[in-house]
């Protein structure tokens, strides 16, 4: 049987990207949580925010860790696997990973290393200052990867020169380049799932102490500042969707179609559907239910425009669509959750029957699943929706690949992966739930603390 | 007279390669040696001496690979393609090192620490000796076709010069790191470390001469920028210098002069490699005066200089971080609740 390496490796790509992207949100949200903690701390000086603050330390280093090492596997698989679209891109993505490096990485780690060890080391205002560079760091990856990706979905301020194999995309304003059109809107949203990851991580965890009645004053303060962080990222959430979907009406109709099974053109305003099974071979969504002319509101505010539908694209053009429907449906789903649950939980809270409600908290233990998901389907939906193209409009996912890769290395190169990360993704759980489980260290601990209560 | 922007991201990325050796180096050289240290308290030693910077550390090679990707970016899709399992076990033992490094400690049984402590050890070790082979591979040169594209079958890569070179990189880097641990230790533990620093000094000076040799004779390209700039002899005779100070740093019991000869040395390797290669990223094994060049392989003059700007800009900042984090952990190791 031949091995295909197009297949094989969209495939490697897809496995080690989901992979590595269920670490870098959580170093996002759990920053800014870390943030408020530690703010918190230095603002009131009562030790519970201290001793949360540094919990949560250690939960972080754990992750950062898994997701460094899992992003060195994507900056040399573009080189590894996809040769010929690090020759087209390189002289646009490669500028943007530059400058994540310069930029990010080298803030994010070495304040790291102040943030995890550096608490008996430097006075509280400067590791505070660490915790906020960390947080800063992991924000600005996430500003230049996202530059680079939004620069494939909506490619600006280039030109190519040469034509097949030989083909580059050169840059002539760079201001273009990063600020395509689709850079700003799928930044905030990107980052939004960052930050409501982190306030479900949080809330979960301190939903499992406040179940156990354990750490239980330091648990109801960090849960309060997650609540609040999570009700509001999960308002503005909402508003990034929708501007995201105008955005990718304009820029990307195809993917947009895709998203919304909108097989067939027709006259007047398109509907919207919630659920449903789209059978592309049939070229209809089975088992429906839509809102009549909603999407049509929804794009264009108009209920008799007709939003552009699959048909009309050439074939060879058009997107899969059961996967980006399936995905982009499950991430809004989730998004209406997370912003019901939040304002629930607020309601709860200020009733004064959040903490002795079980059920509730129950749920808030589980619900840190879902931006999990969220986050995974919103790539999923942005990724598989470009398709058939690599670059949106100029270079095809099969002519991207390494001309000197066969089937049987991307298979054995994938193999080890699928292998490496199951040992890992086991480890991180294992370890994770040990320090959960363990919870922050009891109040005595911390000399430190003591003497600046007293002063 | 202005630099070429293709000349100025040829040195930048030396610079990069350069300072990601001389500080990974010592971590890497640490895991290595890790096995030889005795007890879980003297290993918990071994891994905290380097716990909050070997992170920091490795940032220098994913800057690197991006700074490659984005200035060169033809020798970064031909040479990693080309090296396709090579770098799928770099990034393997890669990973292996940081998950040993964060997960040993966690539990306490004996056998879970042990596991840890050999696959630190073995992680570190086949790290470093990858980076020989390659460098050792783009030096004896490689098949290139017209097109750019090289097509290296994987056990061409295990020819003897390379492999030379990995373990000349393994014992290179087992010095440094035995000389930066014996900076970082005190006691009992010191004075072992003493003994680690003689020994891989010796493998070092063995592997040393001998690659050297071996360059001369089955490389002489190498030599061809020398005779173009004889100012690059002065870079060998303080590389020699900086080689022979070593034993007599740590014959004075003057670590941390032997610590920077160590630094000096390795510095002085890469130079000396990055003066060899200029302008190729790799030779053509058919014929050493071809290969993948600076010219042939860059990104536009527009990409380049909007990144010349950026680093500019970045790297005085990038060796600020450094510095600081290195000034708030100077000093012996101390184990305490936040160690490893």
């Amino acid at each position: 049987m031949e091995l295909d390496p197009v297949a094989l490796s969209r495939a490697q790509f897809a496995l080690t990207i989901m992979f590595h992207y269920l670490f870098p949100p959580l170093s996002i949200g759990l920053g800014l949580q870390l943030v408020l903690l530690e703010g918190l701390y230095l603002w009131t000086k009562e030790r519970d925010w201290e001793r949360a603050a540094r919990f949560f330390t250690r939960l972080f280093a754990v992750n950062f860790a898994v997701g460094v090492a899992t992003g060195i596997v994507m900056e040399f698989e573009f080189g590894t696997n996809w040769a010929t679209y690090s020759r087209f891109v390189g002289d646009v993505f490669g500028s943007a990973l530059a400058a994540e490096g310069i930029f990010a990485f080298f803030l994010e780690s070495g304040f790291l290393a102040i943030l995890v060890f550096g608490w008996d080391r430097v006075t509280p205002p400067v590791h505070f200052l660490a915790t906020i560079l960390v947080f800063l760091g992991s924000c600005f990856s996430a500003v230049w990867i996202v530059v680079a990706n939004s620069w494939q979905q909506t490619p600006a301020g280039f030109h190519v020169v040469g034509e097949g194999e030989s083909a580059r995309a050169r840059i002539t304003d760079f201001w273009a380049m990063v600020l395509n059109p689709s850079s700003a809107d799928r930044l905030t949203h990107t980052l939004l799932g960052a930050l409501i990851l982190g306030a479900f991580f949080v809330m979960s965890v301190c939903a499992w102490w406040l179940l156990r009645r354990e750490h239980e004053s330091l648990a109801k303060r960090a849960f309060g500042v997650a609540l609040i962080t999570g009700a509001l990222t999960s308002i503005a959430m909402f508003l990034s969707g929708h501007s995201n979907a105008q955005m990718v009406a304009t820029h990307q109709p195809a993917k947009l179609a895709a998203f919304e099974g909108h097989f067939h053109s027709e006259e007047g305003g398109t509907a919207l559907y919630l659920v449903g099974y789209p059978d592309e071979a049939r070229g209809e969504v089975v088992g429906g239910v839509a809102i009549p002319a909603m999407l049509s509101v929804l794009v264009y505010g108009d209920p008799d425009r007709p939003v552009r539908a699959l048909d009309t694209f050439p074939e060879e053009d058009r997107p899969p669509v059961v996967v980006p429907f399936a995905a982009y449906h499950l991430m809004i789903g989730l998004g209406t959750y997370f912003l019901v649950l939040t304002l629930w939980g607020l309601w709860l809270r200020w009733r004064g029957t959040l903490w002795t409600n079980r059920r509730v908290l129950w749920l808030f233990v589980v619900s840190v699943i879902g931006p999990y998901v969220a986050n995974q389907a919103g790539w999923v939906a942005a990724e598989v929706g470009r398709q058939p193209w690599v670059v949106y409009g100029l270079l095809r996912t099969r002519d991207a690949v390494s001309p000197t890769i066969v089937g049987d290395q991307v298979l054995g190169s994938t193999i080890l992966f699928s292998l490496v990360y199951i040992g890992l993704g086991a480890i991180w759980v294992f370890v994770m739930n040990e320090k959960i489980q363990h919870g922050p260290d009891a109040p005595e601990a911390h000399p430190a603390a003591i003497e600046a209560e007293a002063l | 007279m202005t630099l070429p922007l293709e000349v100025f991201w040829y040195l930048l990325l030396g610079v990069l390669i350069t300072v990601y050796a001389v500080l990974d180096g010592f971590d890497l050289g640490v895991g290595t040696l890790h096995l030889f240290a005795r007890g879980d308290l003297e290993r918990r030693f071994s891994i905290n001496s380097i716990g909050p910077l070997w992170d920091g550390n490795e940032v220098w090679l994913v800057t690197f690979g991006g700074a490659l990707f984005a200035a060169f970016p033809e020798a970064y899709a031909s040479i990693l393609s080309a090296f396709y399992f090579p770098f799928y076990l770099l990034l393997f033992f890669l990973i292996g090192r940081a998950v040993s490094i964060e997960f040993r400690s966690k539990r306490k049984e004996r056998w879970w620490r042990a596991y840890w402590d050999f696959s630190f050890c073995a992680a570190s070790t086949l790290t470093t000796f990858l980076f020989g082979l390659l460098a050792g591979n783009l030096i004896v040169g490689l098949p290139i076709d017209e097109r750019e594209v090289i097509h290296a079958p994987l056990v061409s890569l295990f020819t003897p010069y390379p492999v030379a070179v990995g373990v000349l990189a393994v014992a290179g880097a087992a010095m440094h790191g035995a000389i930066y641990l014996y900076l970082k230790t005190e006691g009992e533990m010191q004075a072992r470390v003493h003994g680690w620093m003689w020994r891989a000094f010796g493998v070092f000076l063995v592997a040393w001469v001998g690659v050297t040799i071996a360059t001369l004779v089955l490389a002489p390209h190498v030599t061809r920028n020398f005779a173009r700039w004889p100012i690059a002899w002065v870079i060998v005779g303080l590389h020699v210098l900086a080689v022979a100070n070593i034993p007599r740093a740590i014959h004075q019991a003057r670590p941390f002069y032997a610590f920077v000869s160590s630094c000096c040395t390795i510095a002085a390797l890469c130079f000396l490699f990055g003066i060899a290669m200029f302008p190729y990223f790799a030779f053509a094994s058919s014929d050493p005066t071809r290969g993948i060049d600076v010219w042939e392989a860059a990104s536009s003059q527009r990409t380049l200089g909007i990144m010349q700007i950026v680093a500019l800009l970045g790297m005085p900042l990038v060796a600020s971080y450094t510095g600081i984090v290195y000034w708030i952990f100077r000093g012996k190791v101390r184990l305490g609740e936040n160690s490893y």
